[in-house]
């Protein structure tokens, strides 16, 4: 028994869901198998992400050499993305980003990494492929809604690549899409009243959000009702208490903006007057609205749910790394309760804080007073969460596997990205920062070096469960440490640019701003840390392409992995590798907590969470206890 | 394969799969209406005095509405109780009746409640021009009883006074055909002209806007009883009874409204507010009618599924059951803010 986590023996292969063939196109498109439903969201999101890097990677540019053609592929872009978005320069040559095609790529930027990059791949990936694996259970709960949930998604990429192509482009209002600027954004004329820029925003949007509610109904349902035997709550992965609680936060956060969403596009299609004010005057000319409506109204609404998005981009990311550090520094978690209990008070608070988002928005000191309590207070819980991780590290003999350096890597980026959120929490300090790029600087440390770094971790870890197959160590240091450094490159320079006052929505990076761009902070003024940042973007670029070798190169040619090959505890290494449909090849049932890693008087210094307990052996807690530190 | 608790309960939750999970879908309902009526208190709350009308819908009507939901209700628990005493008949009856109470529902909110209020106009009257329009509006009587003061005249379309340049008179006369609408020279101004027929709708009138060379100058409204008699104590108060347009016409000049349409989406934040959270719900009941016709009908996964598995559907009616409580919970609170606060 103690080996089954080891070696399957090749009859144990020999399962009644072995001969299990639905055909083309039900194993590999319309699957309802949560590991290729898992797969197909990674793929689109891994995908998704790196399309909305490149956008930004062309605005970049453009702040960093404002009016000048993007080089090589400018031609290509204006051909792609049509003269609304780009121009040729003085010279007649042709890829120069427009003001306009700046606002619709900077909206886009925002919306495809959060909604169609992050989300998809931290929480839904990464949720279906390992969190039904983890609890032992043989798929998700509704296998239907499941699938139902991708397609929605799907449905709503579609969406959101084709808005890129109808006249006057992409939405351009900002991934907030703040009325009244987006309610009267491409209308006129020249836009089709369906098939324009906005439209096609808000309706991509109400798409996303019934993909992500049947998700989450779908994840909470399969933890709480398919547990396999023994499974207790106590004895749950960190990673699966993660994404129970980002489930919740999806469920009950995304409805209201599910209800704006549907608000805006009556403002914009049937002339409501929701979000649109009494007396709206565009271009000089009164309009066609009502009036009576309020833009507030919306931020509300978008915030109540956007700031509980902000934790369902991260706890996923903090699930992950904490299976991964806790696996590779071969000891149990430090303080695995009292993190359970951190994230659900997270999940609590993230609830009630929303609008310290809208401090610019007049609401009058005491309803500022009050989000700004409960904003510090959301501190506690988080700082609880990464200090845990830290001290997690603490005497554990370190194993820096690949995911382990990017869970590493993490650790302190996650910290530079939350303790410079604790100055903007600060009503007086924030009417400074807001809007300037130190705000930018602060939740890209979060997402970016954060999540992101999060995701790549998971992506290392549990690719040879997922393919079979490990991913090249060289290839993935290369990776690594090539997005460390110009991660920082990027992101570092915002908060310098943003104490200088340096406004985030700048189409030329500053350089009409004389006064400010001369500023000089640490030997640079603001211009030449646009350009130490455009630079830096590049090269983050050419970092990731030792990653996409890697992930395609190893699907074949990647050495071989064995069943458990990180000497892992949980369930999702004790199937055969890959998993094949219905998962387990024998009665999974639950004995121990899921760290008992270096367990004293053990025979391995890891004991799968299968294992029985011998008789002879001293019982073992159920719950994991921190080893002291040797 | 199996997927665990499909059918019968787990023990330490007590529920079933689908249970569990409508259970969680419906407190993500609850957060979605939960948005919209956020959204009703914010706009009522932001809307000046006098722009949040009060007893303009059907009480009775709505009264109805709702007692056919809550009986539908009480009949979709007597289905799912008939399955569990696998009493195959009565399931069917009690089916069928909720479906028809469903169905009789939508056919009043579409055929019967929210026509009407395309072919109402109503017109939001320019603050300077109020004192104008006291005959209509007896803001004097209100402000004596220190009530809000009225800004809207409403009512039907009678006639409609417009300018028509004569260079463009073709293209107005292929439209007024086409509407099957006439026009008259008006008796006391010549360059004026009346347009009238039995299709004037606020609609057409858009697109008479529209038509090169016309310029709209004035309606005349059939008025509804709060304007016909603005001074009337009855009025003082949303009425219970719903009254029509009255035979009584006022004018109304173009120059003097703020905004004018039928009592469509776009003629208020009500109106928007009103649209949108009864034809949410109106898809919530028609998804419902559909689920429950599907188990109604003799196929498989539906009424069939009876010799195979009995309590297989008894949970899919309980769960379908739980959905429709919910969606007639929500006009519960949407029948009281709309139709009687």
């Amino acid at each position: 028994m103690s080996t089954a986590a080891l070696t399957h023996a090749p009859d144990a292969h020999a399962h009644d869901d072995h001969h299990y063939d639905p055909g083309f196109w039900r194993k590999w498109v319309f699957s309802t198998d949560h590991k290729m439903i898992g797969v197909q969201y990674g793929v689109t999101g891994l995908a998704f992400l790196m399309f909305g890097f490149m956008l930004m990677m062309v605005m970049r540019w453009q702040l960093a050499h404002p009016g000048e053609a993007v080089p090589y592929i400018g031609g290509l872009l204006q051909t792609f993305f049509g003269s609304s978005a780009f121009q040729p320069d003085a010279k007649g040559l042709p890829g120069v980003l427009t003001a306009d095609g700046y606002n619709s790529f900077g909206a886009m930027h925002g919306t495809i990494m959060v909604f169609f990059g992050i989300v998809p791949v931290a929480f839904a990936a990464f949720g279906n492929f390992v969190v039904p694996l983890q609890i032992g259970a043989i798929d998700m709960t509704f296998p239907k809604i499941n699938m139902a949930s991708f397609w929605c998604f799907f449905i709503s990429c579609i969406f959101m690549l084709v808005s890129f192509f109808v006249p006057g482009g992409a939405a351009k209002s900002g991934w907030t899409s703040y009325p009244p600027l987006s309610g009267i954004a491409d209308l006129g004329p020249l836009n089709h009243v369906f098939m324009n820029g906005q439209t096609l925003w808000v309706t991509g949007m109400v798409f996303n959000i019934t993909a992500s509610l049947l998700g989450s109904v779908n994840f909470i349902a399969t933890i709480i009702q398919i547990r396999a035997p023994g499974m207790t709550w106590m004895r749950l992965p960190f990673f699966v208490w993660a994404q129970f609680v980002t489930a919740f936060l999806l469920l009950l956060a995304f409805p209201p903006l599910e209800a704006a969403g549907v608000m805006q596009l009556m403002d914009r299609a049937f002339d409501t007057s929701f979000f649109m004010p009494t007396g709206l005057i565009v271009n000089g000319a009164t309009t066609q609205w009502s009036g009576g409506g309020s833009p507030i109204l919306w931020q509300h609404l978008f915030w109540f749910l956007a700031h509980p998005e902000v934790y369902v981009l991260i706890l996923p990311g903090i699930g992950m790394v904490a299976e991964i550090i806790a696996c590779n520094t071969r000891k149990p978690l430090y303080g695995y309760k009292a993190m359970v209990g951190a994230i659900f008070v997270l999940g609590f608070l993230s609830f009630i804080v929303w609008a310290h988002h809208m401090y610019m928005t007049g609401m009058g000191a005491k309803v500022s007073a009050f989000f700004q309590v409960t904003t510090i207070m959301i501190s506690v819980p988080s700082v609880i969460l990464v200090t845990a991780l830290m001290l997690s590290l603490w005497g554990g003999s370190i194993r820096f596997t690949m995911p382990m350096l990017f869970a590493t890597a993490f650790l302190p980026m996650f910290g530079i990205g939350g303790l410079t959120g604790i100055p903007l929490a600060f009503n007086a300090v924030d009417l400074y920062l807001h809007d300037t790029y130190y705000v930018i600087g602060h939740f890209h440390y979060v997402v970016a070096p954060g999540t992101i770094f999060a995701i790549f971790a998971g992506v290392y870890h549990w690719y040879p469960k997922a393919t079979g197959r490990m991913l090249n160590e060289f290839l993935g240091r290369l990776h690594f440490w090539g997005s460390l450094i110009f991660i920082n490159g990027i992101f570092f320079p915002m908060f310098l640019q943003g104490m200088a006052g340096v406004h985030r929505r700048w189409y030329d990076g500053g350089a009409t701003y004389e006064q400010l761009s001369n500023a000089v902070v640490m030997g640079k003024s603001s211009i030449q840390w646009n350009s130490t940042m455009a630079t830096s973007a590049f090269l983050l670029g050419l970092a990731q392409i030792p990653f996409i070798i890697n992930f395609c190169w190893s699907l074949f040619h990647g050495r071989k992995a064995s069943d458990n090959p990180w000497d892992a505890t949980t369930v999702e290494w004790d199937t055969p590798t890959p998993p094949p449909h219905g998962n387990f090849t024998k009665e999974i049932s639950v004995h121990r907590g899921p760290y008992e890693y270096s367990v004293p008087g053990a025979d391995k210094d890891f004991t799968p969470q299968t294992e029985a307990p011998k008789s002879d052996q001293p019982h073992v807690p159920a719950t994991p206890v921190a080893a002291p530190a040797h | 394969m199996q997927i665990p608790h499909e059918v019968t309960a787990r023990p330490d939750t007590g529920l079933y799969n689908a249970k569990l999970g409508i259970w969680l879908f419906l407190a993500s309902e609850v957060m979605l209406f939960g948005g919209l009526f956020s959204a009703y208190i914010f706009l009522r709350m932001g809307a000046e005095d006098g722009y949040w009308p009060r007893g303009l819908l059907n009480v009775p009507v709505g009264a109805a509405n709702t007692a056919i939901l809550i009986a539908s209700s009480v009949t979709v628990v007597l289905a799912w109780a008939s399955l569990k005493m696998r009493k195959f008949s009565q399931y069917k009856l009690w089916m069928g009746i909720s479906i028809l109470c469903g169905a009789l529902f939508l056919i009043v909110k579409l055929a019967y409640e929210w026509p009407q209020k395309f072919d109402h106009f109503g017109a939001f009257i320019k603050k300077d021009a109020l004192e104008h329009y006291e005959q209509y509006l007896g803001n004097h009587h209100l402000k004596e009883k220190k009530l809000p003061p009225r800004v809207e005249i409403s009512g039907h379309l009678h006639e409609v006074e417009i300018a028509a340049d004569p260079a463009e008179k073709e293209k107005l006369e292929v439209f007024l055909k086409r509407h099957d609408l006439e026009a008259k020279p008006d008796e006391h101004d010549a360059k004026l002209q009346v347009v009238k027929g039995k299709h004037l709708t606020p609609g057409v009138v858009e697109d008479l806007k529209r038509v090169p060379g016309v310029k709209l100058i004035a309606f005349e409204v059939a008025l509804d009883p709060i304007n016909a008699d603005p001074t009337n104590p009855e009025s003082d108060k949303p009425h219970f009874w719903y009254k029509g347009a009255t035979e009584k016409l006022g004018k109304i000049e173009v120059k003097d409204v703020e905004s004018w349409s039928s009592f469509a989406p776009k003629h208020s934040t009500y109106f928007a507010v009103y649209f949108t959270i009864t034809g949410l719900h109106g898809l919530h009941v028609l998804a419902g009618v559909l689920i429950m016709l599907y188990l109604w009908l003799p196929i498989e996964g539906g009424a069939n599924m009876f010799k195979r598995n009995p309590e297989h559907l008894a949970n899919r009616v309980e769960v379908v059951g739980l959905f429709w409580h919910f969606v007639d919970l929500v006009w519960i609170f949407v029948f009281p803010i709309f139709y009687l606060l």
